[in-house]
């Protein structure tokens, strides 16, 4: 008992600190420009067939294609801020919620036609095989994506707080025109933060492609989740989005080990309604 | 005031026409899609009615719809499978389950605002979507087929023509403008329309603003709930992927975002403009399971998100004032 609760707990770990990556590229967005990227978790679906498709062509393994994931979904990112989100900033609201469904629809069914609604897998990844910790099994891939979304999180923790342009984007996000009057170019942080929040969650694509289902509609399920540790981390807190992260990892892995496995995403949106119930701004907002 | 319903003479007028070419389109074409098309225009629009209660007026984005949807759909299914209960009567029951589970979400929301409310909303519908493709009782992801009887208006089913479902869905559609223009008009309607400006402004001013939001998200689910009801009787079958997903509650938000959130009959410009749109495409190139129509679909809320977020009705007004 007490073994298997431990394995839970290890596997909670290690799915809560790839949602706390891809959480952290949606929090960007959403702290930047208060936009609700409802299109994120297609953008991890792109990321994993970038890295399906440069092992099967090229022969790449996900943990090469990495820098190509992120290359490509910053570009676009960039592309969809530029071209779609920039123009209805200034429109209502509404539309500002609505245009990332259509992303979403675009890009889900893109898939469809380009690569057919077939399950795939990469077979022979670099790294693969368990190893044996006493009781505890550790998937090495699952290892190896969790560590490498850790060292992500904090390599833009870094970003952020130390170089020029991650206050920048700091700044953007605490007071709009507060930055604007201090010079601070807002639309290309605007831009910046979509790629790289963008560029984030196809690195986080690479991981998942490892030992994932790879599928047109992966990312439905992620981005909802991402979206639920986004607004119980609060709203922008890069810090609150890792730690909701891993709790929301704990809640489904515990919650379908010990209720019912077939309800454990359920238990994930619940425990966020009763969050949000008691604290609208989310842990740490 | 933008949004409440001042009759003119003129507006009177061409409201009665369109009503009469309604009433006869049923007599003029021939085939089912034509009637199917138009079944499902009138039901979206009062889908984007119901949820520009809450959504147009109330600023609350609900993209849970669905679930309420749902709701009424199973319901009046669930009474008429299990205990043979009247569709009529299931109808109202699908009514009040909705309402109640409304307020049940509603008690958790009261507090939230903009995207907090809209992912709220989707972990209801989600919650309420995986709750029913395992509750055996209904028939988990099985659904539940609605038994087949006479045809009449007492036992809510017709087999040799649609015109009978055409003529309710009108109705109900004319009941749910009733509703929601008795809604923009009333106390309610301001106090919401404040509450849509500014939350904090709104309890200054002495509205109890949970009060209203419950109330609006209540109404909204109730008349949702009905459609709900309608669908299962029209479908003859429901399976929590059909009735409780994601894409139906966008469609609605779409729906009334065309035509023009806020405003009474935009919601039944946004149909009537996305439907034929939607359902041709689907019934075109949506057999291959290729992905185009929705990719095509994708583009287009793209496309209406971009250049006409304020909606059709806010531009029709504007030429309608042009002219006069």
């Amino acid at each position: 008992m007490a073994d298997q609760l431990l394995q839970q707990i290890v596997n909670s770990l290690l799915i809560g600190s790839v949602y706390a990556l891809v959480a952290i590229g949606l929090t960007l967005i959403w702290g930047v420009m208060n936009v609700l990227n409802f299109a994120h978790g297609d953008f991890l679906m792109v990321g994993m067939f970038i890295a399906f498709w440069c092992y099967t062509l090229f022969k790449m393994d996900p943990i090469f294609s990495i820098p190509v994931c992120a290359a490509v979904l910053f570009l676009l990112g960039l592309g969809i801020y530029r071209f779609i989100i920039s123009k209805v900033m200034k429109g209502p609201g509404l539309a500002q919620l609505v245009v990332t469904f259509g992303i979403s629809i675009f890009l889900a069914n893109l898939a469809v036609m380009l690569w057919t609604p077939d399950f795939r897998l990469i077979e022979k990844p670099l790294l693969s095989g368990t190893w044996s910790l006493g009781s505890v099994q550790l998937s090495i891939p699952k290892f190896a994506a969790s560590v490498g979304s850790v060292v992500v999180s904090a390599g833009v923790l870094l970003f952020l707080k130390k170089t020029r342009t991650g206050k920048a984007i700091l700044a953007v996000e605490m007071n709009r025109d507060a930055a604007l009057l201090m010079g601070i170019n807002t639309e290309r942080i605007n831009s910046l933060s979509f790629g790289l929040g963008s560029a984030l969650v196809g690195i986080a694509g690479a991981f998942l492609s490892m030992y994932y289902y790879i599928h047109p509609q992966v990312g439905g399920l992620f981005g909802l989740i991402s979206f639920c540790i986004v607004a119980l981390g609060g709203f922008g807190s890069i810090e609150g989005a890792f730690i909701a992260g891993i709790l929301i990892g704990l809640v489904q892995t515990l919650g379908g080990y010990f209720f019912d496995p077939a309800y454990k995403y359920a238990l994930v949106f619940l425990v966020y309604l009763i969050t949000v119930w008691i604290r609208p701004q989310g842990l740490m907002g | 005031m933008t949004g409440v319903p001042t009759f003119t003479k003129r507006q009177v007028s061409i409201s009665a026409a369109v009503l009469v070419l309604l009433a006869l389109y049923p007599l003029a074409v021939r085939g089912s899609f034509p009637m199917h098309l138009m079944i499902m225009v009138f039901m979206f629009a009062m889908l984007g009615v119901a949820w520009n209660i809450m959504g147009g007026y109330a600023g609350m984005f609900s993209f849970g719809q669905a679930a309420f949807f749902g709701i009424g759909a199973y319901t009046s299914s669930f009474l008429l499978t299990a205990y043979h209960v009247n569709p009529w009567i299931g109808l109202l029951a699908g009514g009040v389950v909705a309402a109640l589970a409304a307020a049940l979400i509603g008690i958790p929301c009261s507090n939230l605002r903009g995207h907090y409310f809209a992912i709220a909303s989707i972990a209801f519908a989600e919650i309420v979507r995986i709750h029913f493709n395992n509750w055996k009782l209904i028939g988990a992801a099985e659904g539940l087929t609605i038994p087949m009887q006479d045809e009449s208006l007492r036992s809510f089913m017709f087999h040799s023509s649609k015109a009978p479902y055409y003529y309710i869905m009108l109705g109900f559609l004319i009941l749910s403008l009733g509703v929601c223009s008795w809604v923009a008009t009333s106390r309610m309607g301001f106090y919401l329309r404040a509450i849509k400006e500014s939350h904090d402004v709104a309890k200054v001013l002495g509205i109890d603003v949970v009060r209203y939001r419950m109330a609006a998200i209540m109404i909204s689910a109730f008349l949702t709930a009905m459609a709900g009801t309608f669908y299962a009787q029209y479908i003859l079958y429901l399976d929590p992927e059909s009735v409780l997903i994601l894409p139906i509650s966008v469609q609605i938000v779409l729906v009334a975002m065309l035509g023009g959130a806020g405003s009474v009959m935009g919601p039944v410009i946004g149909a009537a403009i996305l439907l034929p749109i939607s359902e041709v495409t689907r019934v075109k190139l949506g057999f291959k399971g290729s992905g185009l129509d929705m990719i095509i679909y994708g583009t287009l809320i793209m496309l209406i998100s971009v250049y006409q977020p304020q909606g059709v009705w806010g531009l029709l007004q504007k030429i309608g004032r042009k002219n006069k």
